[in-house]
């Protein structure tokens, strides 16, 4: 690897947990530079005949935590996160860039109402903002997540631990397909919205196109703007 | 050094030859912005060539739609390492833009201006010589909100943050000036065959 590489560098993975059925955390060792809740970074994986391929995984560690904790899921036919799901193992080093993203990010201390939505793994920037809250808590924050099946709530204990822990924040776990049966509808987002008492000042959504972009438009009709509303999408 | 027990998925050959390096081909079309895709209103619809402050031709829709229209075919790549083969776009050169206004271009820069705010830095080489349309039809239809319409920039050669969604309008700058993404670590210009994706990138 030649000297100047474009800031990659190596990280180890110290331990793999897992969240979900299809989703693992890897927890690295990276000489990276502290990053902000919300930021993600590049990881670079080589083949023995130099092909790379590379992808974007947001951090779910809090700021400032030991180790940098990568929440990835398994694609359907996915290149990179069948490597992590199928082959990574603690010791393991690959290559790392970032942190990277600088508009979908919450720093403390942040006086608003906070609303965080996430549709399936699109929980992992969130978790992020919510241990950084839970770090310095200040403003309600309101954090609804939505998945298709119970099991597939990552971070459910954690993020019910916080709640229970701290009135100002307040979590919302529903499943589509089975258990609750619910999704974020309007008719949700208004029971959850009514109950919590606030209106947003900044939005934080992050999961697939489609359902961030309805969540988007169902916060618009309610009355928040449109600059308050920060979307992260995939798929 | 490799990656212990990777291989990787070795794209066609075809697809090996117009990937840019770190980009991967995929055949959805994702969805990347700031925000929701902001309600506009055609009848209020503008699109405004300037230069700093001082407008220099303003369009309506209804005037925007009859310059003459110019289509693109080909790839596309966003920094986020997808890239998107074969796509079909439709709109306006900024050359038919300047001649339907009778100026020439004042300065080498400009700022693409977006309704929601946004805005991204492209060089005048960039824009003109047919290299960049205000693009307002994809596949042969009306460009969707989800992907930037009633209309949006497309500078294929550059990644597609480059290629802004919303577009209002145009501003020549005397300077190349930093935009949305550009103030926030990436790269001034964005060359996926250079792979200038952030600010520390040659």
């Amino acid at each position: 690897m030649s000297e100047r590489d474009g800031n990659w560098r190596t990280a180890v993975i110290a331990r793999i947990a897992a969240l979900t059925p299809r989703m693992r955390s890897y927890f690295l060792h990276a000489p990276l530079a502290g990053h902000v809740a919300g930021q993600y970074l590049d990881v670079r994986l080589t083949a023995p005949d130099g092909y790379q391929a590379r992808r974007s995984y947001s951090i779910a560690s809090r700021p400032g935590a030991a180790e940098l904790e990568l929440a990835i899921a398994l694609q359907d036919d996915g290149e990179v996160s069948a490597w992590f799901h199928e082959v990574a193992q603690p010791g393991d080093t690959i290559d790392v860039r970032g942190p990277l993203g600088g508009h979908f990010i919450w720093e403390p201390p942040h006086a608003a109402p906070v609303l965080l939505v996430a549709g399936g793994s699109g929980i992992v920037p969130l978790v992020s903002i919510a241990r950084a809250w839970q770090a310095a808590p200040a403003a309600p924050m309101l954090l609804l997540h939505s998945a298709r099946t119970p099991e597939a709530l990552a971070f459910q204990p954690e993020l019910a631990g916080i709640a229970a822990a701290d009135p100002r924040f307040t979590y919302v776990a529903v499943s589509t397909r089975a258990g609750t049966g619910r999704r974020i509808d309007a008719a949700m987002l208004d029971k959850a919205l009514g109950h919590w008492g606030h209106l947003p000042a900044l939005c934080y959504l992050c999961g697939p196109t489609a359902f961030v972009e309805a969540v988007a438009q169902l916060l618009v009709a309610r009355g928040v703007a449109h600059r308050a509303i920060r979307t992260e999408r995939f798929g | 050094m490799s990656t212990r027990g990777f291989t990787g998925r070795r794209p066609g050959a075809d697809a090996a030859r117009r990937l840019p390096p770190g980009q991967q081909q995929t055949q959805d079309f994702p969805v990347l912005s700031l925000g929701p895709a902001p309600a506009i209103n055609l009848d209020a619809w503008r699109f405004t060539l300037r230069h700093g402050s001082r407008p220099l031709a303003s369009w309506n829709w209804f005037e925007f739609n009859a310059l003459p229209r110019t289509r693109w075919h080909g790839d596309i790549h966003c920094v986020t390492t997808w890239s998107k083969f074969g796509t079909d776009w439709e709109g306006v050169t900024l050359d038919d833009l300047l001649a339907a206004a009778g100026v020439q271009a004042p300065t080498s820069f400009l700022l693409a201006q977006s309704y929601d705010d946004y805005d991204t830095n492209v060089p005048l080489a960039d824009l003109a010589g047919g290299r960049a349309l205000i693009a307002t039809h994809f596949g042969g239809e009306p460009l969707t909100p989800e992907h930037g319409g009633p209309a949006r920039l497309l500078v294929p050669h550059l990644y597609f943050w480059k290629s802004a969604k919303w577009i209002k309008g145009l501003k020549f700058t005397e300077r190349d000036e930093a935009g949305f993404w550009e103030l926030r670590g990436y790269h001034m210009r964005g060359d996926p065959w250079r792979e200038q994706r952030y600010s520390d990138d040659d």
